[in-house]
């Protein structure tokens, strides 16, 4: 290390490691955790969403999870927030969708 | 008894090899005499010789630094130092009790080893650990809150 | 490929690693284990998160919840309701009369602190030179180095207002002046771990909590005054303080933040730790000079009333918490540092609060707040609502202080009058 400007380079990189703990976080996907949510797949919904997450790069999404949601009859249910719009949530999902969600 | 001479060599050789890496540091005394102490278990005036002569300074000198600090021992020592801390917090939390207790269960008094060689009972200054006080250590284990014989028997029993 | 989307910060302070926060990890280890979510989670050991008398505690990222007195029998529940389900387990978190407090920055402990030295204690993985430096650490060295002159960071510290943390809240600036003006082939700096006051674990949380933070600001130190070698000296009572800051600096020497030409700007520095033997008086300044010269720390007079020497060389002593503050006031700006506190006494002081105390622990908390505040608010009160009667402020040459001084300032000016 000899520059600010490498300094600079090994700080995002482990800013990226730390983003769970606060940052610069655009989107934030909340996946319903309950038990119907589980039933009906939604460790694999999040499991996805994490692996399609890393695959892209996204470093300023997000994913993180909440209990039952009250809309058992579309479970998995996931509430994608992003900053500054209003929250969006998506029922029925499953590892396809995520996929097609994504880009 | 060859034996023992033959140990009580090779723990030489070994301090030789230290002061040899380490007498070129600047001031290295304080150091080479932590080690000493690792290597021996405590450091008698055989060993304070020793190194005097290794390091080319008098003997009075490390006799001097080995009486000033409270870390240094020279008379042999336990397998484990047991440091009741009785620092402020500690002791009006009760670690004059704590040390009742533990002279008691180890049937030693202060600055004293078990007969059997595993503990030494030696009091030292705040470890700031205050919260937990009143609080004892052995080697790098603290043990805070100990107000009850049970709870001492207990750890020491993890100590062999 | 990174798929963690659970930080799980377990404080392993010495208080929460006594109290059993090292089986808890473990156990944490095995039940991630059982449950197949290895991957999903980051299982990070920091320093002193504060609330000692919590112990255990921990945070989990990213919602931030905090949870006290977690048993290793607690696990199991944590991770298959707040890990698998995302369910918070309420009975581990604080209660405020009755309602659960789920989030960390919500906890009374914490929210009249402000935390300048102690900012990324309890936040940060203390042994990962990564993590400091995505909190921004070694930038303000970084920027000293390659922008400003040796004066100019001498002057930025007389303008931040930063006085000695040790106690007796002399103006760092005048330390460093002294042994910048002073011509000397070489100079030293020593920073002072021999923390001995009854109660104080201050020193040993932050060198435990945060070891980059205190070699960053002895680095920019030593170059405001042309020192090229540093000296950590730690007591021989703190084993943890001593291998983390030793860890720190092997770090620091391998990616080239310490050595030779840091920054590429010519400056050099090096630095190594000497281990107390256990002595109080070597927290004295000359007392603790000839501990490191490997002699009797006997205290001996000074030549110059302010000027210290070692091996004959121009030395500053500076306190650890003194040289916590040091790069912050340079990422943040020495305007910044000064509109806390008093007028005198400026910035924030780091606290260890022990004794019949409910929250005892380590805090943070802007110079000049009351002492009523600190133990109330702060604090807790006392345990069982007892009557508070006295606390002692300070070492040994500190003084006790009664009901009638609860509304004293915590500053140098205000509890050196009230001390009788």
């Amino acid at each position: 290390m000899k520059t600010l400007a490498d300094l600079k380079k090994i700080r995002e990189k482990a800013q990226e490691d730390m983003k769970l703990r606060g940052g610069n976080v655009r989107i934030k996907i909340v996946v319903g955790m309950g038990t119907s949510g589980i039933a009906m797949g939604a460790r694999e919904v999040m499991k996805t969403f994490l692996e399609e997450i890393a695959a892209r790069n996204l470093t300023d999404v997000l994913v993180t999870q909440t209990g039952e949601k009250g809309l058992s009859s579309m479970e998995p249910v996931v509430d994608l927030i992003e900053e500054g719009k209003p929250k969006v949530t998506y029922g029925n999902m499953n590892p396809d969708k995520v996929k097609k969600s994504g880009g | 008894m060859a034996a023992v001479t033959q140990e009580q060599n090779r723990l030489y050789e070994r301090l030789a090899e230290v002061i040899e890496e380490k007498k070129d540091l600047r001031n290295p005394l304080i150091e080479i005499l932590r080690i000493a102490q690792e290597i021996f278990g405590y450091l008698p005036i055989e060993v304070q010789e020793f190194i005097a002569e290794k390091m080319n300074i008098p003997a009075s000198k490390i006799y001097g630094v080995v009486t000033f600090y409270n870390f240094f021992s020279m008379k042999p020592r336990g397998k484990y130092t047991l440091n009741v801390c009785t620092g402020t917090a500690c002791f009006v939390k009760g670690a004059p009790r704590l040390i009742q207790m533990l002279s008691e269960e180890l049937g030693v008094g202060m600055g004293e080893t078990t007969q059997d060689g595993r503990f030494t009972l030696s009091a030292v200054r705040c470890v700031g650990a205050c919260s937990l006080a009143p609080v004892f250590v052995i080697g790098e284990d603290t043990f805070g809150r100990i107000d009850a014989k049970d709870k001492i028997k207990e750890i020491l029993s993890r100590y062999e | 490929m990174s798929l963690k989307r659970i930080d799980l910060l377990i404080c392993c302070g010495s208080g929460c690693v006594s109290a059993g926060s090292l089986k808890i990890k473990e156990r944490f280890h095995e039940v991630l284990a059982e449950h197949n979510i290895t991957s999903e989670v980051n299982i990070i050991e920091t320093g002193c998160m504060g609330p000692c008398d919590y112990g255990p505690v921990m945070v989990i990222y990213p919602e931030g919840i905090f949870y006290k007195k977690v048993t290793v029998d607690d696990v199991a529940e944590i991770v298959s309701e707040h890990f698998v389900k995302g369910r918070p387990v309420s009975r581990l978190m604080l209660h405020d009369e009755e309602k659960a407090i789920a989030a960390q920055k919500d906890v009374p402990f914490y929210q009249k602190q402000v935390k300048v030295a102690l900012e990324n204690c309890g936040y940060i993985d203390p042994e990962s030179l990564d993590e400091y430096i995505a909190t921004g650490g070694y930038e303000a060295l970084g920027t000293v180095l390659t922008e400003m002159k040796p004066q100019d960071v001498i002057d930025l510290i007389k303008e931040s207002g930063l006085r000695g943390r040790g106690g007796g809240g002399f103006p760092t600036h005048i330390k460093w002046q002294m042994v910048h003006d002073n011509k000397a082939d070489e100079k030293y700096i020593i920073c002072n771990g021999d923390e001995g006051d009854p109660g104080a674990f201050m020193d040993r949380s932050l060198l435990e909590g945060d070891p980059h933070r205190i070699l960053e600001g002895m680095m920019i130190a030593a170059y405001a005054m042309g020192a090229t070698n540093g000296f950590f000296y730690i007591r021989a009572e703190y084993p943890l303080a001593i291998k983390r800051i030793k860890m720190a600096i092997e770090q620091a020497k391998e990616v080239g933040l310490m050595g030779k030409d840091i920054f590429g700007s010519g400056f050099c520095f090096d630095a190594e730790v000497r281990t107390g033997a256990g002595a109080f008086v070597c927290g004295e300044e000359m007392a603790l000079i000839h501990s490191i010269e490997g002699m009797r720390g006997n205290p001996t007079p000074k030549l110059h009333i302010l000027l210290c020497r070692s091996w004959g060389k121009p030395t500053v002593v500076n306190n650890v918490e003194t040289i916590g503050n040091i790069p912050t006031i340079f990422r943040k700006g020495a305007e910044w540092f000064s509109s806390m506190g008093t007028e005198k006494s400026k910035g924030t002081k780091v606290f260890a609060l022990t004794g019949d105390i409910k929250n005892t622990g380590l805090v943070e908390v802007p110079m000049g707040i009351t002492l009523r505040e600190l133990i109330f608010d702060v604090g807790g009160g006392m345990i069982g609502n007892h009557k508070f009667k006295a606390v002692q402020l300070g070492g040994p040459s500190g003084g006790c202080l009664t009901v009638d001084h609860l509304d004293t300032g915590v500053d140098y000016e205000s509890s050196k009058n009230a001390v009788p």
